[in-house]
C-alpha cells in the first residue's frame, strides 16, 4: 500500500491508501473486522489521466475515516464485490455500475439508478458522455422477488405516494395484514446531480451540494465547504465555525420537530402534530428573521458562512431556545405518559443491534439500536471539540427508540446553540480561499441530523469540480427498513417509515 | 390529559407578539375566502413531487400547520389523483418521474388545475435539464401558474394555488 494523496492539509482523521487487487476484499474484512461501517463507494473516470478508472472504498471507524482506492483496467473495469462482507454495499454497487459501467463481479444485475430513463449504454459519468444527449423516457419492468405461498399476496404503493412525500415504490408480501417481506425500488428522483457537479465551478458547488437532499441543506454545505477547504488549504475562522454548527444543529433541531409531530400524528395523537408543527414553524420564522430565508440553505458558504448575528440576534435565538426547549420537555412528558402513543410506539418495527450492525446502519437509526457513534462526539471537529457533545443512544431499536433519540438530540443541540451563542469568538466570518490542489481527493464529513454526511470532491486545474460524490446515509438505512417492517402490520409501516424518515433525493443523485 | 388540555389552553389561537405575524394571518385569511369564492366548495390538492430535492415537500408540509391553516380553508390533501382538483407538482421532472407524472395528470379529473412550485418546478432550478431531468415542470405537463423560490415560504404557495383558480383556462 502507499499513500495516494500527500496533500499537507490532509487532516488527521483522514487516511487515503491505494491497494492492489487482492487487497481490495482483504481490507474491507479488515475494517469490518475492526468495526468500522462501510459508509461510501464510488468511482471515477481516470481514462484522461491515463489511469483507466478509479474505484473507492471509504469506512468510517470510531474516530477516522480510511479511503481505500483501487485502481480498474481501462478495458475491462471489473472489481470484487463487498456484499459478503458488507451486504448493503450492494445498492452502492449497482449504482456505480448504472452511471460508470464499472461492474461488481457479483452485482445484482437489476438497474438501480437508470430505470429505462436512459439506455444502458449512455453511462453519465464518463468523460465521453455526451452531455447534451436526451432519451425518450420507456416503461420498465422491474422484476420484483417474488413470495410464494399460501395465502401469499403482494401489494404495490409508489413511486407516487398519497401524501406529501418523496416518491418510490415499496413491494409488500404479506399474509393476511403481516408484512413477510418488504422490497424497495428507488432511483425515481434521479436528476444527474453528479453529472452536473462536474459542470460547475468549484464555488457554485456549494449550491448543489445544498440541494442534494434539502431537509439536510447545512449538513451537506458545511461537508461540500469542509473538502473544498482542505483541497484549498483554507483556515476558517473561529466564529465562523460556530455560527455553522448553530446552523447545523437548527437543522437538526427543525426536522427532529417535524418528525415528532409526524409520528405522533401517525400513532393516532393529532394533538402532537399540532404542537410540534407549531414550534417548528416558529423555528423557522425566527430563521426568516435572522438569517433572510427559512432554511438557510446557503448559510454556510465556502471560508465561512454568509450572514453574521448581531447581539441581538444572538439575544432572539438563545431567547427562542430556551423557550423551546421548555416546550419540548413539556410535550416529551405528555408522549411519554400517554397509553395509545406509546402502545403504538413500543416493540413496532424493532431493528435489534446485532441487526443494525450487520447492516451497517448508520446515524439517528443506529443510535436508537445500541450504537452510539456521532461524528460530533467522535471526530470532534471544530467547534464540537470543546462542547462535550453527548451522543443520544438507546438498545431498543423500535420506533419508541427513535422517538426517543430524537428527544434526547433536540434538547442536546438546543444546549449547544447556547453555548456556541454565549461564547462566540470575535473576528471575521469568512476567509478567502486559495487555490484549490488539482486532482487530489478533499473529503468532508458531517453529522447531518440523519447520520453522516460525505462529500468527496476532487478539482481540475483550472478551478472547476472534476468530480464529487455526495453521500447520504439513507443508502446504508433505506435496508434497514426492509428489515423493520418484517412481522409488522401493513397499517404499522407508515409510522415505522416515518420513524426513519430516509431521503429519496439524497440517495437517488 | 390535564396537561394536554393546559397545553391546549395555553396555545389558543396561536399567538406571537410580533405585527408581521397578524399580516400574515390576515393575508392568510384573505387568500382563503379567495379560493373558496372562486371555487364556491372544498379544493382537493393532489401533491407530486417529480424530482425535488424534498425541499420544496418542507414547505407544502408546513400549509397543515395552525398557522397557514389550509383545512380551515376547505383545502385538503387527497391520496389519489382521481379526487384531485389540482396538482402541485415539485422539483424538476427527473426522468424517472417523467411517466409517472403524465399518468397522474391523465388520471386527474377535468376541469384541472396544475401549480408548479419552486424554482426547480419553474426553470428546471439548480438542476437544469440533463439525461435524467426533463426541466421545468411544463416541458411535461400544461401548468396553470409557477411558485419560485427555493423553496418557496408557505404564503407563496397559496398565493400559486389562488393565481391558477384565478388564470383563464385553457
Ligand atoms: S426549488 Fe429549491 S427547495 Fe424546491 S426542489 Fe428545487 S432545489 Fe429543492
Amino acid at each position: 500500500m502507499n499513500a495516494a494523496n500527500s496533500g499537507s492539509d490532509m487532516p488527521a482523521w483522514l487516511v487515503i491508501e491505494r491497494v492492489v487487487r487482492s487487497h481490495w476484499s482483504l481490507s474491507a474484512r479488515g475494517e469490518r473486522d475492526a468495526g468500522a461501517v462501510l459508509l461510501a463507494l464510488w468511482a471515477d473516470d481516470r481514462r484522461d489521466l491515463g489511469e483507466g478508472f478509479l474505484l473507492r472504498a471509504a469506512y468510517l471507524g470510531a474516530s477516522r475515516l480510511r479511503v481505500i482506492e483501487l485502481a480498474l483496467d481501462e478495458a475491462a473495469p471489473a472489481f470484487p464485490s463487498l456484499v459478503e462482507i458488507y451486504p448493503g454495499a450492494v445498492r452502492m454497487e449497482c449504482a456505480v455500475r448504472d452511471v460508470l459501467g464499472v461492474q461488481a463481479d457479483s452485482a445484482d444485475s437489476r438497474a438501480w439508478l437508470r430505470h429505462a430513463g436512459w439506455p444502458v449504454d449512455y453511462l453519465p459519468l464518463r468523460h465521453d458522455a455526451d452531455r447534451s444527449a436526451r432519451f425518450a423516457a420507456q416503461a420498465e419492468d422491474y422484476a420484483f422477488v417474488r413470495v410464494e405461498g399460501d395465502g401469499v399476496h403482494e401489494i404495490a404503493v409508489g413511486p407516487v405516494h398519497a401524501g406529501t412525500i418523496e416518491p418510490g415504490h415499496f413491494r409488500f408480501s404479506v399474509v393476511g395484514e403481516k408484512v413477510l417481506r418488504l422490497e424497495q425500488r428507488l432511483g425515481y428522483v434521479h436528476k444527474g446531480i453528479e453529472q452536473r457537479f462536474s459542470q460547475m465551478d468549484l464555488q457554485q458547488g456549494q449550491r448543489l451540494a445544498a440541494r442534494v437532499s434539502g431537509d439536510t441543506a447545512v449538513a451537506y454545505s458545511w461537508a461540500y465547504c469542509m473538502a473544498l477547504e482542505q483541497l484549498c488549504g483554507t483556515r476558517v475562522p473561529a466564529r465562523a465555525q460556530q455560527l455553522r454548527a448553530v446552523l447545523l444543529e437548527r437543522e437538526r433541531i427543525a426536522n427532529h420537530l417535524g418528525d415528532l409531530g409526524a409520528l405522533g400524528n401517525d400513532a393516532g395523537f393529532g394533538f402532537g402534530l399540532t404542537q410540534f408543527s407549531l414550534l417548528k414553524e416558529r423555528l423557522l420564522r425566527a430563521n426568516a428573521e435572522v438569517y433572510g430565508a427559512r432554511y438557510p440553505m446557503d448559510g454556510i458558504v465556502p471560508g465561512g458562512v454568509a450572514t453574521n448575528l448581531s447581539s441581538q440576534q444572538i439575544e432572539r435565538l438563545r431567547e427562542q431556545g430556551m423557550v423551546l426547549e421548555a416546550a419540548v420537555v413539556e410535550l416529551r412528558a405528555i408522549y411519554d405518559e400517554h397509553a395509545g402513543v406509546q402502545d403504538r410506539f413500543v416493540t413496532t418495527g424493532r431493528m435489534s443491534p446485532e441487526l443494525a450492525q450487520r447492516l451497517g446502519v448508520v446515524g439517528l437509526a443506529a443510535r436508537a439500536s445500541g450504537s452510539p457513534r456521532d461524528l460530533r462526539s467522535d471526530l470532534a471537529l471544530a467547534p464540537y471539540a470543546g462542547l462535550g457533545v453527548q451522543a443520544a443512544g438507546s438498545a431498543q431499536g423500535d420506533v419508541a427508540a427513535r422517538v426517543a433519540v430524537r428527544f434526547d438530540e433536540v434538547i442536546e443541540s438546543l444546549r449547544l446553540c447556547d453555548l456556541l451563542l454565549q461564547d462566540l469568538a470575535g473576528g471575521a466570518i469568512h476567509a478567502e480561499l486559495g487555490a484549490a490542489a488539482a486532482q487530489q481527493l478533499g473529503i468532508g464529513l458531517v453529522e447531518g441530523w440523519r447520520g453522516p454526511v460525505m462529500i468527496a470532491l476532487e478539482a481540475t486545474v483550472d478551478g472547476r469540480i472534476r468530480r464529487c460524490h455526495p453521500h447520504d446515509p439513507s443508502w446504508q438505512n433505506w435496508p434497514a427498513l426492509e428489515h423493520a417492517i418484517i412481522g409488522n402490520i401493513v397499517p404499522d409501516f407508515p409510522l415505522i417509515n416515518k420513524s426513519f424518515n430516509l431521503s429519496y433525493s439524497g440517495q437517488d443523485l | 390529559m390535564l396537561d394536554i388540555l393546559k397545553r391546549i389552553a395555553r396555545t389558543g389561537i396561536v399567538s406571537e407578539p410580533q405585527l408581521k405575524l397578524a399580516d400574515l394571518l390576515s393575508e392568510r385569511d384573505t387568500l382563503h375566502a379567495e379560493i373558496a369564492g372562486i371555487l364556491g366548495r372544498a379544493l382537493a390538492i393532489r401533491q407530486v413531487d417529480a424530482g425535488s430535492c424534498n425541499g420544496c415537500e418542507l414547505e407544502i408540509n408546513a400549509l397543515n400547520n395552525p398557522i397557514y391553516n389550509i383545512e380551515g380553508a376547505g383545502i385538503r390533501f387527497v391520496a389519489s389523483p382521481r379526487h384531485a382538483d389540482l396538482l402541485l407538482v415539485t422539483g424538476p421532472v427527473a426522468k424517472n418521474m417523467e411517466i409517472a407524472l403524465k399518468r397522474t395528470y391523465d388520471a386527474t379529473p377535468e376541469p384541472k388545475y396544475v401549480v408548479a412550485v419552486g424554482d426547480c418546478g419553474c426553470t428546471g432550478g439548480i438542476f437544469g435539464e440533463s439525461y435524467a431531468s426533463c426541466g421545468r415542470v411544463s416541458n411535461v405537463i400544461p401548468v396553470d401558474a409557477e411558485v419560485s423560490g427555493c423553496p418557496p415560504a408557505p404564503t407563496a404557495i397559496l398565493r400559486g394555488i389562488l393565481s391558477a383558480l384565478a388564470s383563464p383556462r385553457r
